[in-house]
């Protein structure tokens, strides 16, 4: 009868997972908290790649669409609080009418940049990488330098949203409380990417839009044969994607944070993309991917803050912090080398569609 | 006569049109209208630079003058070549990725290991081994390093399809990482407060200074691998089958080469360049490193690649037109109160004329107006292969 447990002590491996389940469970306030709030701006950024990609483009402008609506929320937030003053904010997520005006502004930004980037590549037909590649240069450009100029001036911005609070009840529910207190106690952006991902993940698998969306992104021509406007399809989809990236900046700048700095979004496109690929294009896949990558970067967070002892420290000590940093990146490459779980994306992705001329 | 002379004035009219307009004029032309967009886009916030109206139109005139006094001077010229010698490294090492139909996004990282790698060797041996046999070892194993990050890209192209862009992306941050992970620990100064590199001076590891007041040796590495990679692409065998394999795999493969060897061969080469870069700038301008040490060469050598149309040569050129404008970027801002990033800017405006091939485009639409018409393929954008003329 003892010998199972024995045999648990013999295997010092087993015995460290023990004592990690352990550290984690002890640390899952911290770090369902710090997940939830890092995976936001990464799934909106996969949503945003998933609803182009599914149509057939591909967005790797979405860094810079983000990095632009950041700073365009915060700069119309600025003037808007000029004209407007602060005004009293609402008892829920601290709405403000500067923060509204902000909000609509890096919405209206995202689209336009978006546009450009569908322009470039549905009827321009120009390389789909290199016209991303330019909106990632034009962004970082363009913010930075109109930053430069306004920085100087001691601006006064419209502040960010609030974190829903979460009533006692529902965060001491037993055993799911600490889980909705998690997901709950967010701005509202934070709460609209949860309902996104659900609605999308309906939306693209069981909608007309969505089976015309993949029809699109899978084989163009058999889709025009059908009577479905791929080159409108497209538009709409990556004008559309691009208020969801525009989402994530204004995030960065106006509800994880209350002002812009230089180059801010820090490549968290980039690991939308990689959610996107590791979540196989569908939007659920990407948000338990964009959690999964944010839950190592919480894990990083709380060993720094609070490290275990035990073997399990001693295993953590001689782990670098950066290794748990580059692990999204890394899970990315291995599971696109088709070494775990092959992704396979659109097969239309990155073509441009050229319609058949009526002769 | 008469028609013998019409008939060779259109035959070297359509060469001129082909060659020298798609070669030359067009990455002129988008160069000239990007200053006015960029021109135009000074003169709308010139209202928030200290000691100007709202729509300053002497603000650009300002502002590109004082440009172009940055870099015309003795120090602005060497601080040019400075400036375009690791664009021309990394340019090229785009450039070929481009002809061998592969689009290098890696080039950051690829530099970032590229001087790790150089670090390496200068804080290992630089102390006992002197300055011959340092620095040639550490650009060595920097560009190595370097290559061996598009080694891995291009291996997984080849054995499993995984696309480069993406798997280069990736890799940029997994070395970014790793370059921070290794200034804070094997590469660290000891006892320093921060945590920080040597100085490859105290190591024996700076480049001589052979121009001016800071134009080091890099310069002759980078005037030198630009007629070693032109003859690589265009007289060689293996250059011939990179360029095959990039313009159409199919006919490559059933031309008896080995197309996915070529792809690992390409990429590798790449990152040997970035690497390269990453080395030379290292031990020719920063001399040392701390965890927060990037680069923008990564996205600068894609902008060099595309406007020299992947041609050695012209991305020479086009090196020295971006290092001009970073030489002169910082007398811009001194002189008339306007950033630096401007030069980013004008960089993405630059590339955005280049691909829409404005000038075709306005060209194919006057034809067509008359009623013949060219057919609508004379107007469309190549869309693979965009940096190749």
């Amino acid at each position: 009868m003892n010998a199972i447990p024995e045999a648990l002590n013999a295997l010092p491996l087993i015995g460290i997972l023990f004592q990690f389940l352990g550290y984690v469970a002890a640390n899952v306030t911290f770090m369902s908290q710090t997940t939830v709030a890092v995976a936001v701006p990464v799934a909106l950024a996969a949503l945003c790649g998933a609803v182009c990609e599914r149509s057939g483009v591909v967005n790797i402008g979405l860094e810079g669409i983000m990095l632009t609506a950041a700073f365009v929320g915060w700069l119309a937030g600025v003037f808007a609080v000029g004209m407007l003053g602060h005004g009293d904010p609402l008892p829920v997520f601290g709405i403000t009418p500067p923060l509204l005006i902000g909000l609509a502004a890096a919405i209206g930004i995202g689209m336009l940049v978006s546009l450009l980037h569908a322009w470039l590549s549905i009827s321009a037909r120009v390389d789909q990488i290199i016209g991303g590649t330019i909106i990632n240069i034009g962004a970082v450009g363009i913010t930075g330098y109109l930053y430069s100029l306004v920085a100087n001036q001691s601006l006064n911005g419209a502040g960010s949203f609030k974190a829903l609070a979460v009533p006692k009840e529902v965060a001491d529910f037993p055993l799911i409380g600490w889980l909705l207190n998690a997901v709950l106690a967010q701005g509202p952006i934070g709460i609209l990417t949860i309902f996104l991902v659900i609605f999308l993940q309906i939306m693209l698998f069981r909608s007309r839009w969505g089976l015309r969306t993949r029809a699109a992104g899978e084989h163009p021509r058999a889709a025009e044969t059908v009577g479905i406007d791929v080159i409108r399809l497209r538009y709409f989809n990556v004008v559309m994607a691009g208020a969801l990236a525009a989402l994530a900046g204004a995030w960065l700048s106006m509800e994880h944070g209350n002002r812009f700095d230089a180059n801010m979004t820090a490549g968290r496109g980039f690991i939308g993309l990689a959610a996107m690929i590791v979540g196989r294009w569908t939007p659920l896949g990407a948000f338990g991917a964009a959690l999964l990558f944010a839950s190592a970067t919480a894990l990083s967070a709380s060993l720094t803050i609070s490290p275990p002892s035990g073997d399990l420290g001693n295993l953590t000590n001689q782990v670098p912090g950066e290794f748990w940093e580059a692990l999204p990146y890394i899970i990315t490459i291995v599971v696109l080398a088709g070494l775990i779980g092959r992704s396979i994306a659109p097969a239309a992705d990155g073509v441009p569609y050229e319609r058949e001329s009526a002769t | 006569m008469s028609g013998l002379a019409a008939d060779a004035r259109r035959l070297l009219a359509r060469a001129v049109n082909l060659r020298l307009l798609q070669v030359v004029a067009e990455p002129v032309l988008a160069f000239v209208f990007a200053l006015i967009v960029g021109g135009i886009g000074i003169a709308l916030f010139s209202a928030y630079v200290p000691g100007h109206a709202a729509f300053d139109v002497g603000l650009p005139i300002a502002a590109y003058g004082s440009l172009i006094s940055g870099f015309a001077s003795p120090n602005g010229i060497t601080s040019t070549l400075v400036y375009a010698t690791p664009l021309v490294l990394a340019g090229l090492g785009v450039a070929i990725g481009f002809r061998g139909g592969l689009f290098n996004i890696g080039g950051r990282g690829q530099f970032l290991i590229g001087t790790v790698g150089a670090m390496a060797v200068v804080t290992w041996i630089g102390k006992d081994a002197g300055p011959w046999i340092t620095i040639p070892l550490a650009l060595l194993v920097g560009a190595s390093l370097g290559g061996f990050a598009g080694f891995i890209p291009g291996f997984l192209k080849a054995t499993s399809g995984a696309h480069e862009v993406v798997t280069t992306i990736m890799l940029n941050y997994v070395l970014l990482f790793v370059m921070a992970w290794a200034v804070i620990g094997p590469l660290a100064l000891p006892g320093a407060p921060q945590p920080i590199t040597a100085d490859v001076s105290t190591r024996n590891g700076d480049l001589p200074i052979i121009l001016g007041r800071d134009g080091h040796l890099g310069l002759l590495i980078a005037l030198a691998a630009v007629p070693i990679m032109w003859f690589l692409l265009f007289r060689t065998t293996i250059g011939f089958e990179i360029r095959a394999a990039g313009a159409n795999p199919d006919a490559a493969r059933y031309g008896g080469m080995k197309t996915r060897r070529l792809i690992v061969l390409t990429m590798t080469l790449a990152g040997f360049m970035c690497g390269l870069a990453g080395a030379t700038t290292l031990l020719g301008v920063v001399h040392e490193m701390t965890p927060g040490y990037d680069t923008t060469i990564g996205f600068d050598a894609i902008t060099v690649a595309l406007l020299g149309r992947s041609n050695p040569i012209g991305v020479a050129l086009a090196a020295l037109l971006l290092g001009a404008m970073r030489a002169g970027a910082q007398t811009m801002q001194i002189q008339a109160g306007v950033p630096p990033e401007l030069v980013d800017a004008l960089q993405a405006i630059i590339l955005l004329f280049l691909v829409v091939n404005v000038l075709r485009r306005l060209m194919a639409r006057r034809k067509r107006r008359p009623g013949k018409g060219e057919p609508a393929a004379a107007a469309a954008v190549p869309v693979a292969g965009v940096g190749i003329e």
